[in-house]
């Protein structure tokens, strides 16, 4: 039996380490953004990248979104692998043309002739105490754009394996991540980091038996501490990350449900027109006989990202989600 | 003592960006547009080169009124024709080596098929079978661009690719006077500057965004002179003159393979015919204006200039055209050919692999077409 050293690391770290790994296996793996170099990122996510690569390879840009995402679009078409780094969510936005005029239709647009491995880092969600537009959980506009992939690391051995996933992949890939789980440790193996399976698996991170809460990226821990308090109402809740939003792994969570026959939806992002909406309705046409409640959401309200200080109101917690399982009927079962 | 009271002995250190700047070579463009044909320039000109512009010019003209009368037959759904800027297109196409990248707009069909691609290829967008009918790897072109100015910030990053790989390769982009307004131009101009990557852009001014004129795109005394404020640069050429365009482009295109940087040309032309084929061009212009430009014809310009030093007879001529109306003749029986498309290529390129929602839904639409064909055979 081999014994491996885990060590206490930061989702940040492991990113890092993905990132550096990417590049040393594949020349063509190129890191860009704004203060991507000799900062290292505001989140110091590519720190000592670019002491390491050079500021070929690790690229500090102009400010301007759509300019680093459109140049990236023409050095895929030549070959390279831009990973490239948006700081905060809500910066992404002057981007978005260039990601759904060209990045998401590229491959379909040519016939496969033109394919463009683009992965695209956006630091996205809230609950860090940042000022407007540094929180935006902006999840549902990815996911309704056909031809993107749409990932988000809830642990730390996922945030490597993803972002190896992704960087490898020949489509373009929005690589979530949950700002706000940056400095959450795990123990991990940083000297033999694990990839993930391909893109598009779910995980179940708790197994239960009384209903299934459906999460992903920041919600991820707080469905998990809601799961551990729920045993005191002598609730078994199972908790399924997805990981990845597009593709949706409908096999995992139906199998899920209909295991328990109850599901909570649990997110970030607001709930009309949300990503929950579509799952609710996915796991409705795929359960309805094996349900014995309404598919229930617990998400953020429908409004502007709120100021720091009443963000905490905002932001699905334990308390809401408890709530919302007392909801699903339990007088049925007890 | 206060600073107050040191007042007028008190003089401060200039902080380091207050240094004078020693501009390098001047930025800021002719106020003319540069001429070749009909000046002294002309005689400098290679003679094979300028014949080959005009058989060029004479088919890319054909090409244009062939593919709007397809329109009027219903083979194409819509053409936007380049009548009157050929001389741009074509200029394009030709000042390129091999390796080089051509990033056309939604008005370049020709500049793409004068770079050697498939006239019926390069209107599968406007026919509307496929959104690209050709791999852009073929000829260096990349897809024919809707949203405007879209495509000048990829031509940057591959140019700066290519130079980072060591390759010896120049991107050419295509916008137009309108494009100029867009972020997307701002944001391309300024990475190409900054990264000195080897790229032309070169806009056709042709006098309207559809209908809105230049005088309300910009205050600007001339598009080229926005070149300065990025530190690159700007060039004004005569848009209708194919010599001028050509030699102001193969300068600009020496100068950013040589490892100059970027160059922003601006070519002063006119959209003889309407926007498209779907636009009423009376409403916003007058006759007499169209007749003024058409009296500075990109062709007459050059077949005078040809005829002028005896480098082109009538046999030349008609050759021009015969070669233009066979290429047309081609182009029209093929066109009129209904494409044989297959439905199931609607979920082939959406990504490397079919997510599992796309392969359900591929099913669904092969069970429709399956019950069709049973229909159909009842």
């Amino acid at each position: 039996m081999t014994t491996v050293a885990l060590k206490p690391a930061t989702m940040a770290q492991a990113l890092t380490r993905a990132l550096r790994d990417a590049m040393t296996a594949d020349p063509t793996v190129h890191v860009m953004g704004e203060d991507v170099g000799t900062l290292g990122g505001v989140f110091r996510v590519t720190d000592g990248l670019a002491k390491e690569f050079g500021e070929d390879r690790v690229t500090d840009t102009p400010l301007a979104e759509a300019g680093i995402l459109g140049t990236a679009v023409g050095m895929a078409m030549y070959g390279l692998r831009p990973v490239v780094e948006m700081q905060f969510d809500a910066f992404a936005y002057p981007a978005f043309e260039q990601l759904i005029s060209h990045v998401a239709r590229m491959r379909n647009r040519t016939r496969g002739a033109m394919p463009l491995p683009i992965t695209i880092r956006v630091p996205y969600g809230g609950g860090i105490g940042g000022v407007e537009h540094h929180s935006d959980s902006s999840e549902a506009y990815y996911m309704a754009t056909p031809g993107l992939h749409v990932v988000t690391p809830a642990t730390v051995a996922d945030a490597y394996g993803l972002l190896r996933a992704a960087i490898a992949s020949d489509d373009p890939v929005v690589f979530l991540e949950p700002k706000r789980l940056y400095w959450s440790k795990d123990t991990w193996n940083p000297e033999e980091p694990q990839s993930v399976e391909p893109i598009g698996r779910a995980v179940v991170r708790r197994a239960g038996r009384s209903a299934t809460l459906i999460t992903y990226g920041p919600s991820v821990p707080v469905c998990l501490e809601a799961a551990e308090a729920a045993t005191s109402e002598g609730w078994d809740l199972e908790v399924v990350d997805l990981r990845s939003l597009v593709p949706f792994d409908d096999e995992t969570v139906a199998a899920s449900v209909r295991r328990t026959g109850r599901a909570l939806v649990v997110h970030e992002s607001g709930s009309y027109g949300g990503p929950g909406g579509e799952i609710a309705a996915r796991v409705t046409e795929r359960c309805f006989h094996h349900l014995e409640a309404p598919v229930l959401r617990v998400a953020g309200f429908d409004i502007p990202y709120p100021p720091p200080m009443l963000e905490r109101h905002h932001l699905p917690g334990v308390d809401r989600i408890l709530d919302a399982v007392g909801r699903l009927q339990w007088e049925a079962e007890n | 003592m206060t600073v107050m009271e040191q007042r007028g002995a008190y003089r401060p250190t200039p902080p380091p960006a207050w240094q004078p700047r020693t501009d390098p070579a001047p930025l800021l463009p002719d106020a003319l547009p540069y001429r070749v044909l009909g000046t002294d320039a002309a005689a400098d000109a290679d003679p094979a080169l300028l014949r080959r512009l005009y058989a060029e010019l004479v088919r890319g003209r054909r090409y244009n009124t062939q593919a709007t009368a397809l329109t009027k037959q219903g083979r194409l759904a819509v053409y936007p024709s380049s009548t009157g800027q050929e001389a741009c297109e074509v200029a394009a196409a030709l000042v390129l080596e091999e390796r080089d990248w051509l990033f056309p707009s939604y008005r370049d069909t020709l500049a793409a098929v004068a770079r050697g691609l498939d006239p019926v290829q390069a209107l599968t967008l406007l026919r509307g079978d496929w959104h690209t009918g050709y791999d852009p790897h073929e000829h260096r072109v990349a897809p024919l661009c809707t949203p405007l100015a879209t495509q000048l910030p990829h031509a940057v990053g591959l140019a700066h690719a290519a130079r980072l790989k060591g390759d010896d390769v120049v991107a050419l982009a295509l916008v137009g006077d309108g494009g100029t307004s867009e972020g997307d131009f701002h944001e391309a101009l300024n990475f190409a500057a900054v990264w000195q990557a080897p790229v032309v852009f070169l806009v056709q001014n042709n006098g309207f965004a559809i209908s809105v004129p230049l005088a309300k795109q910009t205050a600007a005394p001339s598009l080229a002179h926005k070149a300065v404020g990025y530190g690159m640069p700007g060039r004004l050429v005569d848009g209708n003159d194919a010599a001028a365009v050509h030699q102001v482009l193969a300068e600009a295109v020496a100068h950013a393979r040589a490892g100059g940087g970027p160059t922003l040309v601006e070519a002063v032309t006119y959209r003889i015919d309407a926007h498209t084929n779907a636009d009423d061009a009376t409403r916003y212009r007058g006759d007499a204006e169209v007749e003024t430009w058409r009296a500075h014809d990109p062709i007459t310009l050059l077949e005078h200039e040809l005829t002028e030093r005896g480098l082109l007879d009538e046999d030349g001529i008609r050759a021009a055209r015969d070669a233009a109306e066979t290429m047309a003749a081609d182009l029209r029986e093929r066109m009129n050919q209904d494409p044989v498309l297959d439905p199931m290529d609607l979920f082939a390129h959406v990504y490397a692999e079919p997510t599992p929602q796309l392969r359900e839904q591929e099913a669904l639409l092969r069970a429709e077409l399956a019950a069709e064909q049973e229909g159909a055979h009842r």
